[in-house]
């Protein structure tokens, strides 16, 4: 009997125990490194002076005019980001994925550096761009810069995710129907954008709660005028030690993803298909009908590399002059003898802060991957009879709640879960507190959404059919995962570790609340040097973000350069 | 031909499963074995070293200290070997947040931390910790004379060692008033007095800790009942408020290096030796004095230390010449003890103020919150 049952071949493959182990393994990591230290924070954020439960003071602490005020722009903020990088993403990725031409594999490394740098370095370099060349707009401290901005980090997700996506997309169903005489708008509305809904789903989720838990950057462009939840827990933890009001934000902040997980479950319930991958058909050149779309990725690309190059500027003029003191200091060749190639002020080389920050990310992306795809492989295929539409039984109940919980550390403030390790890890029988692991480990929470965002959709469409006709020509469910499953998903594995390798090398939060020795990362690095006096102080951290940036997008053309190989070897 | 149905999968899933456990572990400990190689190693045996600490039972310590800190703690590698050398004590250096963030989570964690020194409260965090009976009692016994008027008032004096001092103060462009010949501003009435309208920028109290200093100083200044009205003619004045004092100096001030349109800014006492203009060899930039804000930074030995000698030999090697003398350049601060020499530009340059703005620092602590709250009133109104 054959029957379209998705969860069948996961059953097959995985049996009870197996299939325990399988969950227990993303659920133990989400319990002991999210749920722990969020709810010791809430807990101490709710307690009365007496002891007991105080949800009167929660109450009275989100019943606040400010609160309101606050979460609207925290959700209009949002909302507007994640739709700007949807309407320039697209584009971009379609011409980076979808055509071919010189310099694509280096524009797609170029176009994720973005993504790593430090959001107190890109505010800089926004306010710098508004208050100089750009101040006729009138937009420095205004929300707009702060919507840019967004757009300006979370375009590279939306590239990346979508891409990977559409690079593997079967192009025949477009060519059937535009020869059919549909006009290239109806084909658009008709053919491509349902084949994408799904990943166009996963990844405006993503890039909602990034933008909804942005941090440096409201506060930076924000100053004193916009303000969202997540800069309002850190001024309540930090500054006014006012737990009750941070633990009652904290949980305004879960509401906010339950709502928005709600939404796309919906969405995605109704968008999900099985589709026709098509693997290694060349991408067609560049033609005139590509004119649209090439305009809409040239002016995204001026958006991104406009602060890139100030940044870039930055690193290299001092005063009105051109000078490489910056980079000279930075990468300590001016240095004496005695004083080693460590940088001033900060006490550590920037090369140390270069090889410290590749190894936390090493490890930040092996375990944001091996859960990433045990979590992905689970909600495709281990939820027993996972077919639209279908009824759900125990086990498709457990993963749907995986799927969601996974999304959680993404939209829950980096600020509560700092706090929250500092004072849970450090008791037996987690006695981790100042040891670097928590570093990889904050980092790979963090990644492991964007992971499982990337894989699900990819997974999800590897076409039924094809599985099953392997499997009744005789090929063990391992071999159907060897040789359908994994070169089709392929791309989607390659972009989803590229990019906890980038989550990694630039995340900043929690990086600075548990990094637990004197080495600082680069982005550390970066932000210390911003702290200190001095002209040649700012220099030096321009380089040190133009250094990251550039780290960063050689990681990703080094990425594309393995991708195309192994594809060809497969 | 048969279809191959129930293979039994168990083996090679909980190969899979056991890999990813292993890759976990491996992930962990490609750092944790690095943890292993502190910034500086020990050298117990080495007994004709000279004793650094100036702590008299320090040849016999040994083990490992662990200092808490916040991030702006930068201390060259020889300077912790020296350390090191003398007492035969390793120090494991955890740094993370600011100054605010580091009291918070002791005061957090209730004590209850793996740590046995902690440098970087400041005066305006001072009571928090010492209220919450963080800290053990230890005064130096070499602490420098000069450092006496750094304590704080009552038995916290106990508590913490005074390590550094800056002051927070505003900072010119003096080459923006001499081409325009302009008489600079000195005083807080002149930030407020219309001919220096939309001249004047400042970190905010809220997000950065020299803008609360600045505020502290204008608390100072008019007193409890007078300073908001202040602030309400600063901001009638046209003063521009930034989050953080990067982006009030590098953006907006006109000497920051970028081409910001403020010649006044909240800034430190030791900014201006940054500004040197090389041809001149003359600052471009100067401190107004007058406007000078007293932070001083502190050291302690914490409750709960496992090694508590050792822990104090550190505190006492803070005080020391050896330590002092590399504050300037490596953390912008000043000695507490000024008989150590200052750098060159500093000795020109930088100087502290004769009579800076203080608060007592139990009135700031029972007063932060609400002053913070009417001065966003204010400022955002």
């Amino acid at each position: 009997m054959i029957r379209a049952d998705t969860g069948g071949a996961a059953r097959r493959v995985l049996g009870g125990a197996g299939w325990s182990l399988a969950v227990l393994l993303p659920v133990a990591f989400l319990a002991v490194f999210f749920g722990l230290p969020f709810a010791a924070m809430v807990r101490l954020g709710l307690l009365g002076d007496a002891g007991g439960l105080d949800l009167g003071g929660v109450v009275d602490a989100l019943a606040r005019p400010r609160v309101a005020e606050v979460l609207w722009f925290t959700l209009w903020s949002a909302t507007l980001g994640t739709v700007g990088s949807l309407l320039l993403g697209v584009p971009l990725a379609h011409l980076l994925f979808r055509r071919s031409f010189r310099g694509r594999t280096l524009l797609r490394g170029v176009v994720v550096a973005p993504f790593v740098l430090p959001t107190v370095v890109v505010g800089i370099a926004f306010r710098r761009l508004f208050s100089g060349p750009l101040a006729w707009t009138g937009l420095d401290g205004s929300a707009v810069a702060i919507v840019l901005a967004l757009v300006f980090f979370n375009v590279a997700v939306v590239v990346r995710t979508v891409g990977s996506f559409w690079e593997g997309l079967d192009d025949r169903p477009a060519q059937a129907a535009a020869s059919l005489g549909a006009s290239p708008w109806r084909v658009m509305r008709t053919v491509t954008v349902p084949a994408l809904a799904p990943v166009l789903l996963s990844s405006a989720a993503v890039v909602f709660l990034f933008c909804a838990t942005a941090f440096g950057i409201v506060l930076t462009l924000g100053g004193l005028r916009y303000a969202n939840v997540e800069t309002q827990i850190y001024l309540a933890t930090t500054q006014y030690l006012d737990l009750r009001s941070a633990a009652a934000l904290s949980l305004l902040q879960v509401a906010v993803v339950v709502g928005l997980l709600a939404l796309t479950g919906v969405g995605r319930a109704r968008t999900q298909q099985g589709l026709a991958r098509g693997g290694g058909q060349p991408a067609p050149r560049l033609s005139r009908a590509d004119a649209p779309t090439l305009a809409v990725a040239g002016a995204v690309l001026v958006l991104v590399l406009a602060p890139v190059s100030a940044l870039v500027l930055g690193s290299v003029r001092s005063g009105g002059r051109w000078s490489l003191a910056g980079w000279r200091r930075l990468l300590g060749l001016d240095a004496d003898e005695a004083d080693g190639v460590v940088v001033p002020g900060v006490g550590s080389s920037a090369y140390d802060a270069v090889a410290l920050s590749l190894r936390i990310a090493v490890d930040a992306t092996l375990l944001a991957m091996v859960l990433g795809v045990l979590t992905a492989w689970l909600v495709t295929r281990g939820g027993g009879g996972g077919a639209p539409g279908a009824r759900r039984g125990v086990r498709g109940r457990v993963v749907a709640a995986l799927d969601a919980v996974v999304m959680l550390p993404l939209g829950v403030s980096a600020v509560t879960i700092g706090f929250g390790f500092l004072i849970t890890m450090g008791r037996p029988p987690l006695d981790l507190r100042g040891s670097v692991v928590l570093v990889p480990i904050a980092q790979a929470l963090v990644a492991l959404p964007l992971v499982v965002r990337t894989l699900v959709p990819v997974l999800r469409s590897v076409e039924i059919r094809q599985r099953e006709a392997a499997a009744s020509l005789g090929a063990s469910p391992l071999r159907v995962l060897l040789t359908v499953d994994l070169p089709l998903a392929w791309r989607g594995l390659l972009a989803s570790a590229g990019f906890a390798f980038a989550v990694s090398l630039g995340e900043f939060g929690a990086t600075s609340f548990l990094a637990s020795s004197s080495r600082p990362t680069l982005p550390v690095l970066v932000y210390r040097l911003l702290g200190s006096p001095g002209t040649g102080n700012l220099q030096t951290a321009l380089a040190g973000a133009v250094l990251l940036a550039a780290l960063c997008a050689g990681t990703m053309l080094l990425v594309e350069r393995w991708q195309v190989r192994a594809v060809g070897a497969l | 031909m048969s279809i191959r149905t129930r293979r039994r999968p168990y083996p090679r899933l909980l190969a899979v499963a056991g890999i990813g456990v292993a890759t976990l572990s491996l992930a962990a400990c490609s750092l944790g074995i690095d943890d292993e190689t502190p910034s500086s190693s020990p050298s117990a045996s080495d007994a004709a070293a000279p004793d650094a600490s100036g702590s008299d039972d320090a040849q016999a310590l040994g083990g490992t200290v662990v200092l808490r800190t916040h991030d702006s703690f930068a201390v060259p590698e020889e300077t912790l070997a020296a350390f090191t050398e003398a007492t035969g004590v390793t120090v494991d250096v955890q740094s993370s947040g600011d100054a605010g963030q580091l009291v918070n989570t002791l005061v957090l964690a209730d004590g209850d931390v793996d740590a046995d020194v902690v440098f970087g409260i400041d005066s305006t965090f001072a009571s928090r910790a010492v209220d919450a009976g963080l800290l053990a009692a230890h005064t130096p016994a070499d602490q420098p004379a000069s450092a006496e008027q750094y304590e704080l008032p009552g038995e916290a004096a106990d508590a913490l060692t005074p390590i550094d001092v800056g002051d927070v103060c505003v900072n010119i462009d003096d080459t923006w008033f001499a081409d325009r010949g302009v008489r600079p501003p000195e005083t807080f009435e002149d930030l407020a007095d219309p001919s220096y309208a939309d001249l004047f920028v400042t970190p905010g109290a809220a997000t950065s800790s020299p803008g609360l200093a600045f505020l502290l100083a204008t608390v100072a200044e008019f007193g409890e009942d007078g300073w908001s009205d202040y602030w309400q003619r600063l901001m009638d004045n046209g003063t521009t408020l930034t989050s953080g004092w990067s982006d009030a100096y590098y953006v907006d001030f006109t000497a920051g290096g970028g081409d910001g349109d403020r010649p006044i800014v909240t800034s430190y006492a030791s900014s201006p030796p940054f500004t040197i203009d090389e041809e001149t060899g003359e600052s471009t930039t100067s401190a107004l004095l007058d406007t000078c804000y007293r932070q001083v930074e502190f050291a302690g030995v914490l409750e709960g230390s496992q090694n508590p000698e050792a822990a104090r030999a550190l505190v006492d090697f803070m005080v020391s010449p050896t330590f002092q003398q590399i504050l300037p350049e490596n953390m912008y601060v000043f000695p507490v003890d000024d008989s150590v020499a200052l750098p060159p530009e500093w000795q020109q340059f930088a100087e502290l103020a004769d009579e800076p703005l203080e608060l007592d620092p139990q009135t700031v602590a029972e007063n932060r919150e609400t002053w913070l709250r009417e001065w966003e009133d204010v400022v955002g109104g």
